[in-house]
């Protein structure tokens, strides 16, 4: 609860600010200590120090599994504030407009780590999407922001009526809206029993899906993500996609039973899908954003697994590993992105040899996306395939195979970004460059390295 | 009247909604076809939440089954209002700039 409460105090804290004050680098320096106190907040109630008791009728019901996502896409965020604030500061003339709707998008995060009832679920998605639709067209004279911006909102609330139309239908089924369904007290009813319910499930999976930009529902993420300002790409693409994936696992480890088709093979299709239509499109990018845009679907292929696997510890703990694993790799990719001059695989060339620590650090970012051993990546991609295959033993090695052929394809476009910064020629430009910024991208390579060599560190503060 | 006439007519109005989604060009338009998805939703749950009472009813006098549908009904109402407020700016921001709420307009900016 005190992560629901501070986020939403720190929103409106953060609104304030832009009345006192017009320097943004105090405004900066604002939200950055009020996620820092968001992130205290969380881990007293996570521990069970202080915090607020608010009966909230079993709407919402707490665990250590949301607790500690919280706590990872809140760091994930500091780093992301730390790192790319200047940026935020660069996107327009609001920046503490800009501050406190990603402070009430995190809300929204708190509230979808905890849902226990479908109503919270609505209202934690609407939480977190409402801000992000007005975050994209924050560059209000540029035409692709505009049009991102519209594409988003379209598409979002259409995916929205589609999920409030399955809660609707599941209503009629069951009668209440808790998540772990309760046997119905009207058995007997004229629609129980019938198609209603598992039709209902069905359309709240396929907006789900429409969520986490899951293929055939993709369609909208490269567009959105490459017109939409850099900085609030990056976040869309990482903090807002895993929360969505939680919500996702929660939902379906509760009901994925009452879907009558077969989770075994719907899920399959959908990962296959969302496999292919990431990787394969992604090579043929010649935008290193777009790229990313690319290849964060195909991440969410990776994430399904998890999905796939229902209600399995390996699944839970590789999920929150992905989450820290490839938030953090994408937020330091994009962070370096934001201050290049030229976004396509030309602007990077010749990289190393001006700016080599930089590089250095993009190339470690770069391979723990590609899941190379050592780096974060390799354990979380492991930890999803290991987790799938607990669940289905060996009838599920082929979709496991498949997916490890298709991270070798994201190899090749992972490496044409190293082989830009390396092996060509060109003067590649990066603006503003300082010490601050170069200590955040440390402590992000740093992280992903002792999670990459030690994932056990991260995993046991689970179990505290 | 039975409860299959309400669910028909939803899905009914549910429906045309998608199409209006999908087919139209026009973004005010568009939009208007998402609010109609949203109400044909509202109306969905009034009548299940009929239902369910009626239900509850027969062997308990006293119950409350179906209110919770009905108060959902309200937060999804004050959560279109809050859409309705962010899709017009978002749409008066792009008239600004270009002069027309055509969405096949924005399909020329690809790349």
């Amino acid at each position: 609860m005190n992560a629901i409460i501070f986020s939403a105090l720190a929103g409106v804290v953060m609104m304030f600010s832009g009345i006192f004050t017009k320097n943004t680098s105090i405004i900066t320096n604002v939200a950055r200590v009020a996620l820092a106190v968001l992130i205290a907040v969380n881990l007293l109630d996570t521990y069970g120090g202080w915090m607020i008791a608010v009966d909230t009728k079993n709407l919402l019901s707490f665990n250590k599994f949301g607790f500690f996502f919280n706590t990872i896409l809140f760091v994930a965020t500091f780093l992301f504030f730390v790192l790319s604030g200047r940026d935020i500061e660069k996107v327009g003339s609001y920046t503490a407009e800009y501050y406190a709707l990603i402070f009430f998008s995190l809300c929204g995060i708190a509230v979808l780590t905890s849902f226990n009832n479908l109503l919270m679920m609505f209202l934690g998605v609407e939480i977190m999407s409402i801000p992000l639709y007005i975050l994209t067209g924050a560059d209000k004279k540029n035409l692709k922001s505009n049009e991102a911006s519209l594409k988003y909102f379209l598409m979002g609330s259409f995916s929205t009526g589609i999920m409030l139309m399955g809660i609707t239908l599941v209503y009629g089924a069951t009668g209440n809206f808790n998540l772990p369904p309760i046997s119905s007290a009207v058995t007997g009813a004229v629609v129980s029993d019938s198609i209603i319910g598992p039709l209902g499930l069905l359309l709240i999976f396929v907006s789900l899906c429409f969520k986490v930009s899951a293929a055939p529902f993709h369609f909208w993420t490269p567009d959105v993500y490459d017109g939409a300002p850099s900085v609030f790409t990056s976040f869309m693409a990482t903090i807002i996609k895993a929360a969505g994936f939680f919500a996702f696992i929660k939902l379906f480890e509760e009901r994925s039973s009452d879907l009558r088709v077969s989770w075994k093979i719907i899920m399959p299709v959908i990962i296959i899908a969302t496999l292919l239509a990431g990787n394969i499109t992604a090579v043929f990018q010649q935008s290193v954003k777009r790229m990313l845009a690319y290849s964060s679907i195909a991440q969410a292929g990776f994430m399904l697994f998890v999905v796939y696997a229902n209600n399995n510890s390996i699944g839970k703990e590789g999920i929150l590993l992905y989450a820290a694993a490839y938030s953090l790799a994408t937020i330091g990719i994009f962070a370096i992105l934001i201050r290049m001059k030229d976004y396509t695989f030309n602007g990077y060339n010749g990289l190393a040899k001006k700016e080599p620590f930089i590089a250095a650090v993009n190339t470690i970012l770069l391979l723990s996306l590609a899941g190379i051993p050592l780096t974060a990546g390799f354990f979380a991609k492991y930890y999803m395939l290991a987790a799938a295959i607990n669940a289905g033993g060996k009838s599920v090695l082929w979709l496991v195979v498949i997916a490890v052929l298709f991270a070798a394809v994201s190899v090749y476009y992972y490496f044409r970004v190293i082989q830009a910064m390396y092996f060509k020629e060109g003067d590649a430009e990066v603006e503003n460059v300082n010490n601050r910024f170069k200590f955040g991208l440390l402590i992000i390579a740093a992280l992903i390295i002792s999670i990459g060599i030690l994932p056990s560190v991260l995993l046991n503060w689970f179990y505290f | 009247m039975p409860i299959q006439y309400y669910i028909l007519l939803a899905l009914t109005l549910f429906s045309i909604g998608i199409v209006g989604v999908l087919t139209r060009r026009n973004a005010i338009i568009v939009f208007m076809c998402i609010e109609l998805m949203l109400n044909a939703v509202n109306l969905l749950l009034v009548a299940f939440s009929k239902m369910q009472y009626n239900l509850a009813f027969t062997n308990n006098k006293a119950t409350v089954a179906g209110s919770e549908a009905q108060l959902f009904v309200f937060f999804i109402m004050v959560v279109a209002a809050a859409e309705v407020s962010v899709g017009l700016a978002i749409i008066v921001m792009m008239y600004r700039n270009v002069h027309s709420v055509d969405v096949n307009f924005l399909n020329r900016l690809k790349n």
